[in-house]
């Protein structure tokens, strides 16, 4: 058994920034599937979002402004509270960012350069060229680093420990030796990121399966907005890979085989920078009706933007076309088609990452505060992780330090740490023959394909009915390694589990909900009702299922309207 | 119905606790326009071989998991075509140098000790100001291609330096060290250069440039290190200078 006051799960910028907070008061180490800088947070590209006013057309920006785009931008749906802390708080964490060492790309002052965003009144994007992620996430690793707090690279974390209401511990997978070891903590920060890979055609790392979520909802924690997934419009045809919006945001076109740009028709103000949901939900149409390329995408045109400035604010973007596209924008349109993106839901918790359970906390975009309600705007949740993590960290320290002395014993620990060293025994024997990854992939084909951009009850339901029945199959998995070191086979065996769970949630919580809002939109019920559903959807388990509930959306100071742009 | 065409990968495997030294299988996968290497192992693994390791992660070339050494050169399984090998067989190994795991997954253990050991952090001596330090955009490109690095490693693995002095810090943990001496906003030159001047540094490469040509980011290592090294002669010169005009 190992021992910290605190243990994060997750290294990626959430968990970084937890880690960073937590550490400088309390001993804390990070566990994470993969190295941190490894995660997924680097792969992040457009920016990060705060109102500093530093671009031309910013000087009137201000937080309020951030707050209400942000608001508008959730359908709503965003509890005003947290969508206030989230732009308040946005410029000083960016400072504190740059005073780390983030490389951020610079206005001719000198000061950190902002672009243009969908969705937003201002250009308030902060933003490194095209790799923004890439080197906020390094830099954080660098304050770990600094920092000396304890990272333990590929650790699986498989369940929580409770015990009277209190969280106690977290039992993990070492992948490289397949040692399974518990964790004993007096609090436990959940920062593992989103759930993209539930589905196919996602432009999430492949390590982004939700299982912070499973493993929450499993110990009886509340999922709350899981059926909110947003589709990012732009995303490579093919791989899937993202294409920033920031390529719409330094001015590119979206057309469609007749050479029209069609965001005309559809947000005739906003156009190409409409929010994502209305962008994706366009382009989606125009190939449904005939007027994509090949039936599957529509073209990205940056042409017109020039050699210079293309390789000045997108090189990023312009590899990645050229290497698994083989198309170099600066001649030639990119495909694209939209892909799962982002998960807007997650575990419930409050503005301080406080979940229900005593010593249990969340972060980044495994948690559901909910600042981002229906829709996440671009450049909003690379500043949930700095924000949200920094607060969560701070809270779980001061919980620590509260209870100083008063450590609870290891009979609860011991007793999870059996059961799960069981389970995997068990895997390794079972020979029911089935082979996991199929179920896995008939899942996300299965989840694109019903529980999509478009949404309506038959085929949800018939997916409800589908993934009743990949669990049953997934009970007969079969492994075809049964060795101890680096088995990739258990680890996404493991895995699977917990996001056949999810999608059950997330089809549960898409079915019941009889309207369109932000990301969910039915063809069945095409408008957005406040009158019964401005509310969240609050999901826990039960051995039938998930038991749906809902909340009252706090709302400070904007009254709903209809979102036009 | 015709079967699609199948494109033979021979993969290293090597289980050091298992196996007395290595051997290659090769399996076959279906071919089909875009596949990446990364995805015909994932294939392999999936269907039929439960027990191959290796490591991924983001599939888009950003996250430095999955470099390999791919008929004889370091690459990023994710981001290289198989399609691109048009003829005969593809052969997908460790990056050579570090110490094997299983099969493709190497230790890194070394490679992230060397990158601690040269301040890999800012380090500003003057309070922060309210807003952001000032930087102007020449300021910002001095930096540019070093904050492209990865960690993949790939630039280790191929140093000759690294393979015989086992405490060379390397080409990735100096242009690391680079990228902090060239930012405008650093105010650690002095400790970072006698680190990287030191016994264990700059003074070991032999400017062989192979860290350059193996870098799947298009950072040039060698550069950084020349870089450092010119830094270093300019302030033992300084130094000295001072200490015979006083
Ligand atoms: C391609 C892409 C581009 C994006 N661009 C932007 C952008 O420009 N601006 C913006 O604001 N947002 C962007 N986003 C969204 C944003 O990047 C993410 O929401 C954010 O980075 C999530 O950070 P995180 O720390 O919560 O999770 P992640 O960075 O995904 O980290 C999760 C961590 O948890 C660990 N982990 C997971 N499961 C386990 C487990 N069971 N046990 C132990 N560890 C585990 C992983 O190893 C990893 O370290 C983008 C997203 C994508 C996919
Ligand atoms: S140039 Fe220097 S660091 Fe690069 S491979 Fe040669 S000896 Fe190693
Ligand atoms: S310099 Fe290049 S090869 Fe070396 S670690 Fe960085 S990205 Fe990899
Ligand atoms: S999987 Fe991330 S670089 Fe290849």
């Amino acid at each position: 058994m190992i021992y910290h006051q605190a243990i994060v799960v997750g290294g990626g910028m959430a968990g970084l920034r937890v880690a960073i907070e937590a550490g400088a008061q309390v001993d804390t180490a990070l566990i994470s599937l993969v190295h941190p800088v490894r995660s997924h947070s680097g792969a992040a590209q457009g920016g990060i979002n705060a109102s500093l006013g530093n671009a031309e057309g910013g000087k009137d920006d201000n937080w309020e402004s951030h707050a209400f785009d942000t608001v508008k931008g959730s359908d709503y749906l965003a509890d005003q509270n947290a969508a206030e802390i989230l732009t308040k708080e946005a410029p000083e964490r960016i400072f504190e960012l740059e005073h780390w060492g983030v490389p951020f790309s610079r206005t001719e002052e000198g000061k950190i350069a902002q672009r243009p965003f969908g969705g937003a009144g201002f250009p308030r994007t902060c933003y490194a060229a095209d790799k923004t992620g890439h080197v906020i996430m390094h830099t954080l690793f660098e304050q770990a680093v600094k920092r000396k707090i304890k990272v333990c690279p590929e650790w699986m974390a498989l369940a929580l420990v409770v015990e009277d209401g209190a969280c106690r511990g977290v039992i993990a997978l070492e992948l490289i030796t397949g040692r399974v070891e518990a964790f004993k903590a007096e609090a436990v920060i959940l920062a593992t990121g989103g759930a993209g890979r539930i589905y196919g055609h996602s432009t999430n790392g492949m390590i982004v399966t939700g299982s912070g979520m499973a493993i929450a909802y499993q110990a009886g924690m509340p999922l709350k907005d899981m059926e909110f997934i947003q589709f990012h419009p732009t995303s490579l045809y093919g791989t899937n890979i993202l294409v920033t919006e920031g390529a719409r945001g330094e001015g590119g076109y979206i057309v469609n085989n007749r050479g029209e740009r069609f965001m005309q028709r559809y947000a005739p103000q906003a156009m190409e920078l409409a929010p994502r949901d209305i962008v994706a939900r366009a382009i989606q149409t125009e190939i449904e009706e005939g007027r994509g390329f090949e039936d599957a995408y529509v073209h990205l045109d940056l042409r017109h933007l020039g050699r210079e400035r293309i390789l000045e604010r997108l090189p990023g973007i312009r590899d990645i076309c050229m290497d698994f596209a083989g198309v170099d924008p600066i001649e030639k349109p990119i495909p694209i088609q939209p892909g799962q993106h982002y998960t807007m839901g997650g575990i419930d918790c409050n503005e301080a990452g406080e979940t229900e359970l005593r010593g249990l906390f969340a972060a980044g975009e495994c948690a559901c505060v909910t600042a981002h309600g229906a829709n996440r705007l671009g450049g909003n949740s690379l500043l949930e992780t700095v924000v949200f993590g920094k607060r969560a960290g701070e809270k779980a320290a001061q919980f620590v330090r509260g209870k100083e002395g008063a450590q609870a014993g290891d009979g609860a620990v011991l007793e999870a740490l059996e059961k799960v060293r069981g389970k995997i025994a068990g895997l390794m024997e079972a020979e029911g023959g089935e082979n996991h990854s199929a179920i896995r992939a008939q899942m996300k084909e299965m989840m694109t394909e019903k529980v999509g951009i478009f949404r309506e009850e038959k085929a949800m339901t018939q997916a409800l009915g589908r993934i009743k029945e990949l669990q049953e199959r997934y009970r007969r998995a079969q492994l075809t390694y049964k060795g101890n070191k680096f088995n990739l086979d258990l680890a996404r065996c493991l895995e699977l589990e917990g996001m056949l769970e999810v999608a059950e949630v997330i089809v549960s919580g898409a079915i019941a909900r009889r309207e369109s809002r932000g990301s969910h939109y039915r063809l069945d019920y095409r408008e957005r009702d406040d009158e019964n559903w401005l509310k969240h959807t609050i999901a826990r388990r039960t051995p039938q299922g998930p038991q749906l509930s809902y909340r009252d959306v706090v709302i400070t100071r904007w009254k709903p309207e209809a979102r036009k742009y | 119905m015709a079967e699609p065409a199948k494109s033979s990968l021979k993969v290293f495997r090597f289980d050091p606790d298992r196996d007395r030294e290595p051997h290659f299988d090769t399996f076959e996968v279906p071919q089909r326009e875009g596949l990446t290497v990364l995805e015909a192992l994932f294939d392999i693994l999936e269907t039929q071989d439960g027990s191959l390791a290796f490591r991924y992660a983001c599939r888009g070339a950003v996250c430095g998991s999955c470099a390999m050494y791919i008929n004889g050169a370091y690459r990023l399984a994710c981001q290289t075509q198989v399609a691109a090998f048009s003829s005969g067989e593809l052969t997908v190994g460790p990056m050579p140098h570090f110490p094997v795991i299983k099969d493709l997954a190497v230790d890194m253990t070394e490679f992230f000790r060397k990158y601690e050991r040269i301040m890999p952090f800012l380090v500003a001596q003057s309070a922060p100001p309210e807003k952001e330090r000032v930087q102007t955009p020449e300021a910002r490109e001095a930096i540019d291609e070093m904050v492209d690095c990865i960690l993949c490693g790939c630039c280790y693995s191929s140093c000759p330096t690294v393979w015989t002095d086992k405490e060379y810090l390397g080409p990735a943990a100096l242009t690391k060290a680079y990228r902090f001496l060239a930012d405008s906003r650093d105010e650690a030159a002095g400790e970072r250069l006698s680190i990287v001047a030191g016994g264990d540094g700059i003074w070991r490469c032999h400017t062989i440039f192979n860290c350059a040509e193996a870098c799947p980011k298009r950072i040039n290592p060698t550069w950084s290190i020349q870089q450092l090294k010119r830094k270093s002669a300019l302030r033992r010169l300084s130094s000295w200078l001072i200490r015979s005009s006083t």
